[in-house]
């Protein structure tokens, strides 16, 4: 798909092309077997596809010319899905258009598969992908990989698109079946294939341990009845030890390249806390400086609010409850900021200050497995 | 190649206050001739009027088009190969803010 939007400099076209190519493979595979290497045959498949459908459109005479000289041989087919992802993740586009395209040209998730994950009408994505392919197109967005002085920070804009699909697909497992094509995984294949186009970006590395932290710990997130079980009480067994051994392998490799970054710290907490064989056993202090250093790439609010919860199990409630105090400026409309005073003031031996928190909290969130918990808070 | 306009923003108030352009805007003006296709730097919007078709007919109205803090104090058109080449002439502007954006050709 890459290599075709190269050549033929047409979003729309190559995904036609494209689609000819995998409809001839039902054609022809079944009857003739399936070829020695199929991903080329596709691809001269879908170039063939490419020049048939520019002969019919007169207009593009001159691109075909263009596209039989830049016919290469099957073998050296260059892999242009790096330069597809930075295209679909360019800045110049909205962010809901990044994620969308980057569903669809990458990934290969059909419109309807992204509007059910998104909870859309398939027409509301379709659109956005039509206004997207034609910003590509007329504001002339490059199909290539950065510079390496613009790389860093057009990484970040990937990694960014990534992370919001991958917490869209992991917040939402309480609501939805697992029915649907599951956008927290396709988030994780695609942070795969980054760190594998760029194996010495660390930042990648960090995204994608942080993630399998986060997958590794699905099966505990909900008890039986779809209820939310927070980290304290889940139950330790459940875990994937599979997958916490291969994100852990892959916090070793961002280690090794001695650059930190905020997904890499991130990734540090959600290792401190799988290593840890229980609750109490967590190593709170590692935790604390993890987020100190994070202030330090991103100071937020919201980080500064989880990490007075890890000072709370460092230096006791009342501190913590000081530092969280000082946050009601910015945070006054965040519900977990209610959440974790109520957590706090019951801690701290004041029920009634604790359920108000707990009431105001309620009143901020439409999420129904974090309305159930607070409610069983209250009861 | 392709054609991008570039509109300088900035605050209108230090527009009023300082006399003539920063002199790093003359210097970029100066390094990036070859792919400036026309520009100029426009005068405070205190001078502008707007002329607004008002049921069909086009009448005069004191002032810009929208009222704002920021407002649009020069522009150029730029040629260069694609977008990216244009945000990184336009992240070289030394004034203020530029809006990016691109011609339609025929």
């Amino acid at each position: 798909m890459a290599a075709l939007v190269r050549s033929l400099g047409d979003f729309d076209l190559a995904e036609e092309c494209v689609q000819d190519a995998l409809i001839a493979a039902l054609e022809h595979w079944p009857r003739e077997g399936v070829p020695a290497n199929p991903g080329a045959w596709l691809m001269t498949t879908a170039r063939r596809k490419g020049i048939d459908r520019l002969r019919r459109a007169k207009r593009y005479e001159e691109k075909i010319a263009q596209l039989e000289e830049t016919m290469p041989s099957p073998s050296s087919m260059p892999d242009e899905r790096l330069e597809l992802i930075f295209t679909c993740c360019h800045p110049a586009l909205s962010r809901e258009a990044q994620v969308a395209l980057t569903l669809r040209s990458v990934a290969g998730l059909t419109t309807g598969e992204i509007a059910r994950a998104f909870l859309t009408s398939e027409a509301t994505i379709a659109q956005r992908l039509v206004r997207a392919k034609r910003k590509i197109v007329d504001a002339k967005i490059p199909f290539r990989v950065p510079e390496r002085a613009d790389l860093a920070e057009r990484l970040e804009e990937v990694l960014a698109v990534l992370y919001l699909m991958f917490n869209e697909g992991y917040l939402a497992t309480g609501r939805r079946g697992a029915s649907d094509r599951d956008l927290a995984s396709e988030a994780e294949w695609l942070a795969t294939l980054v760190v594998q186009l760029l194996p010495e970006e660390p930042e990648a590395l960090g995204l994608l341990a942080l993630m399998r932290f986060h997958v590794a710990r699905a099966a505990a997130r909900f008890d039986r009845n779809g209820d939310i079980v927070l980290l304290k009480d889940q139950e330790r067994w459940k875990w994937d030890q599979e997958r916490i051994a291969d994100a852990t392998t892959v916090v070793g490799r961002f280690l090794a390249l001695g650059r930190p970054g905020p997904y890499q710290l991130q990734a540090l907490i959600a290792l401190a806390h799988t290593s840890a064989a229980s609750w109490e056993e967590t190593r709170w202090t590692d935790i604390v400086r993890a987020y100190d250093s994070l202030l330090g790439f991103t100071d937020s609010p919201v980080v500064r609010l989880n990490r007075a919860i890890a000072v709370g199990h460092v230096a006791g409630p009342a501190q913590a409850l000081t530092e969280v105090d000082a946050l009601s400026l910015d945070l006054d409309g965040y519900h977990l900021f209610h959440a974790t005073r109520a957590e706090l003031l019951r801690q701290l031996g004041r029920p009634d200050e604790a359920r108000s928190a707990d009431r105001r909290a309620l009143a901020l969130t439409e999420n129904p497995a974090e309305r159930a918990l607070l409610e069983r808070r209250l009861a | 190649m392709p054609h991008y306009m570039f509109m300088f923003v900035g605050s209108e108030d230090r527009r009023n206050t300082t006399q003539g352009p920063m002199p790093e805007v003359g210097k970029w003006w100066d390094a990036n001739h070859d792919v400036i296709k026309g520009g100029a730097r426009l005068d405070t919007s205190k001078n502008a009027m707007t002329v607004r078709r008002v049921n069909g007919q086009m009448k005069v109205s004191d002032g810009p088009f929208v009222e704002a803090k920021e407002t649009v104090g020069g522009y150029c058109l730029v040629d260069v190969p694609d977008l990216d080449a244009a945000i990184k002439l336009a992240k070289s502007w030394p004034a203020g803010d530029v809006e990016v954006r691109p011609t339609v050709e025929h």
